[in-house]
């Protein structure tokens, strides 16, 4: 065992070069090449076009930004995200040292740490978007899956409810948005809340809008099973939760994952828009923000948010991809 | 003669369609005794599967009915177990899990787990296919799936076997080869199989008992046909037995003389005579096909 773990960091790190230098001589290199190429080259095409082009278009708030300044802002909000924190901690460090200093006075005396009140930073934003996204997006998968697959079984069920889905589905989140805002403020009452209301107005908002391509797909996965599948299962005469756990839900796994990236996708872009007209917080009222700041960085930090969430969106798809490899059978 | 065990009465099947009802099958009577191996031939559309799938309990006979050891058959169950023509395995499970699904659900209560692996097992190397557990559908040849489907099938101890067309998506040297596994199989456990089959040497090598269709609309059993040949049977030595040779040649004339043509009856010359069973069908046949086609029932191309 000991010379096992001995040599093996050794041998992987040379099967790592091994790797490393295989793709970087011969065939590999020029396969590996030819795969980059390409993208790279509309990559730069793309950047040289805004480059050359951004300069011309003027407004307000002076000439649109070129990528120069895109990754200057970017730079910059990474930075007040660091000077952020760091405020943060000493806010924190100071009144812990306050507080030590009237326990020792006083024992018996009642000391809490209050939070820093700062804004949130750019990155804080990113975050709780994605937090707010991958709630309304786990909420919708929980309702659309199970309903999907009522829907496909049942075609009595399907006939009842297909108009409200076609009707519901093209509906845009920005119609939600007022509704589900004052149904949450009137239903969800508490002292204590444990969720911002915000949170769950674009939450709930997000689920409204990316359930229907998980719901659609899910039915259609569990109504078109192989019927000779149908078929073992009656003659084996599986009962209906064994047959649907066992025939019915792994055969539409593949329909399911189709839909649950799109539902992804739309929950992501309905998000952005959701916290741009309802202020809640996240990337969109950053957006908004910045939009109505006004500065002369203003557009540069809104052209640096649009980058991040598209590739926050692009990201999010992978994640998805890979889990579908994962559970899929057909992958 | 015993009691048959399992007997189709008078059997009549329709179909509502939107121009009315379709007769596929009209007056449909088989008996069929323990440990024989029939086959249904007959040209496409002619309600061979339709049969398959009364018997297996899939479809419900219009009129008449099927009973198997004296229980009336109306619904589906692993006692008739079907090899479907496509395998029919679920593509998310293994080889072993395909078998082990049936298994679990026949054997739930009657065997440890223990025991139903060996059973899985088992059954697996009856078809050779005990050296692909891991293996998925999708990444094991066509006729090794349905070797797969075979033993499933068999895993599940039916009475009666019922298989659609198992070696149609095979080529030929994997159907023999399967046809002879077969053939082995069937003498071990002396089960009741009936096969459907398009292909009349498989059909006359591997029966006791061939049963020619007619074609439909109201297809009906056209003539039957025993073979009388020592098992366990070679292929090879067959090839030029005059029984063998007499069998075939009597499928075939019923197939391409007298049957020549789906909806085509009245059309053909009578052909050669052939010493075979029912030799009144050979009249009554193309007459009452066209009095099909001057009957109500609509027909569907």
């Amino acid at each position: 065992m000991t010379t096992l773990s001995h040599t093996n960091p050794l041998s992987h790190g040379q099967r790592w070069l091994r790797a490393l230098t295989d793709k970087l001589t011969g065939p590999s290199l020029a396969e590996t090449g030819r795969n980059l190429l390409l993208p790279s080259i509309g990559i730069a095409l793309f950047l040289t076009f805004w480059h050359l082009a951004a300069p011309q278009v003027l407004t307000s708030l002076g000439a649109f930004p070129g990528p120069a300044d895109v990754l200057e802002q970017s730079g910059q909000l990474w930075q007040e995200h660091n000077d952020q924190r760091e405020r943060a901690a000493q806010f924190v460090t100071m009144q812990e040292q306050r507080n030590e200093r009237i326990l020792a006075e006083n024992p018996d005396a009642e000391v809490r740490i209050r939070s820093y009140p700062g804004s949130p930073t750019f990155i804080d934003q990113v975050f709780t978007s994605l937090g707010t996204v991958l709630a309304g997006f786990v909420l919708a998968t929980l309702i659309a899956v199970p309903l999907g697959i009522i829907i496909g079984l049942n075609r009595h069920f399907s006939a009842a409810v297909n108009p409200l889905i076609q009707i519901f589905k093209p509906v845009s989140p920005l119609a939600w948005l007022p509704l589900v805002t004052m149904v949450v403020s009137a239903t969800y009452v508490s002292d204590d809340p444990m969720f911002a209301k915000s949170f769950l107005t674009s939450m709930f908002t997000v689920t409204l809008c990316s359930l229907w391509p998980t719901l659609i797909n899910t039915s259609v996965g569990v109504s078109a099973v192989n019927p000779d599948l149908l078929n073992v299962s009656k003659v084996l005469r599986l009962s209906f939760w064994t047959h649907v756990r066992k025939v019915v839900l792994p055969s539409s796994v593949p329909m399911i994952f189709t839909g649950l990236r799109v539902s992804l996708g739309i929950a992501w872009m309905v998000l952005i828009a959701a916290e741009m007209l309802a202020q809640s917080p996240g990337l969109g009222k950053f957006v908004w923000d910045e939009f109505q700041n006004g500065s002369s960085q203003s557009l540069s930090r809104i052209m640096v948010a649009v980058l991040a969430i598209g590739f926050i969106g692009f990201l999010l798809d992978r994640i998805m991809l890979l889990i579908q490899k994962k559970v899929a059978w057909n992958e | 003669m015993t009691k048959p065990h399992l007997e189709l009465t008078n059997v009549q099947m329709a179909f509502d369609t939107k121009d009315g009802p379709f007769i596929a099958l009209e007056n449909i009577d088989l008996k069929i005794r323990k440990g024989e191996f029939v086959s249904l031939i007959g040209h496409s559309g002619c309600g061979k599967s339709t049969v398959l799938n009364i018997v297996a309990g899939l479809l419900q006979a219009t009129r008449g009915g099927c009973v198997l050891d004296g229980h009336e058959v109306n619904t589906p169950g692993p006692e008739r177990a079907v090899v479907f023509q496509n395998h029919s395995l679920m593509p998310w499970l293994t080889v072993y899990e395909n078998v082990e699904l049936a298994v679990q659900q026949v054997f739930k209560k009657s065997m440890n787990k223990k025991e139903r692996r060996e059973w899985i097992l088992h059954n697996l190397k009856l078809v050779n296919m005990d050296h692909a557990l891991d293996k998925r559908p999708g990444e094991i040849s066509g006729g090794m799936a349905q070797r797969v489907g075979i033993a499933r099938a068999l895993a599940m101890k039916p009475s009666v076997l019922l298989m659609d067309e198992p070696f149609g998506a095979l080529d030929a040297l994997t159907r023999a080869h399967l046809q002879d596994s077969l053939m082995e199989i069937q003498q071990d456990l002396n089960s009741t199989v009936i096969m459907i089959t398009h292909d009349v040497d498989e059909a006359v090598l591997l029966s006791d008992r061939i049963v020619m269709m007619t074609n439909g609309p109201s297809a009906t059993i056209g003539e039957q046909l025993h073979i009388d040949l020592p098992r366990p049977r070679n292929r090879v030595n067959l090839a030029d037995n005059p029984e063998y040779v007499h069998y075939r040649q009597a499928v075939l004339s019923f197939l391409y003389e007298k049957q020549r043509f789906p909806d085509k009856g009245g059309e053909e010359e009578a052909g050669p005579v052939v010493e075979a069973e029912a030799p009144e069908q050979e009249e009554d046949t193309p007459e009452s096909q066209s009095k099909h086609a001057e009957s109500p029932v609509r027909r569907i191309a």
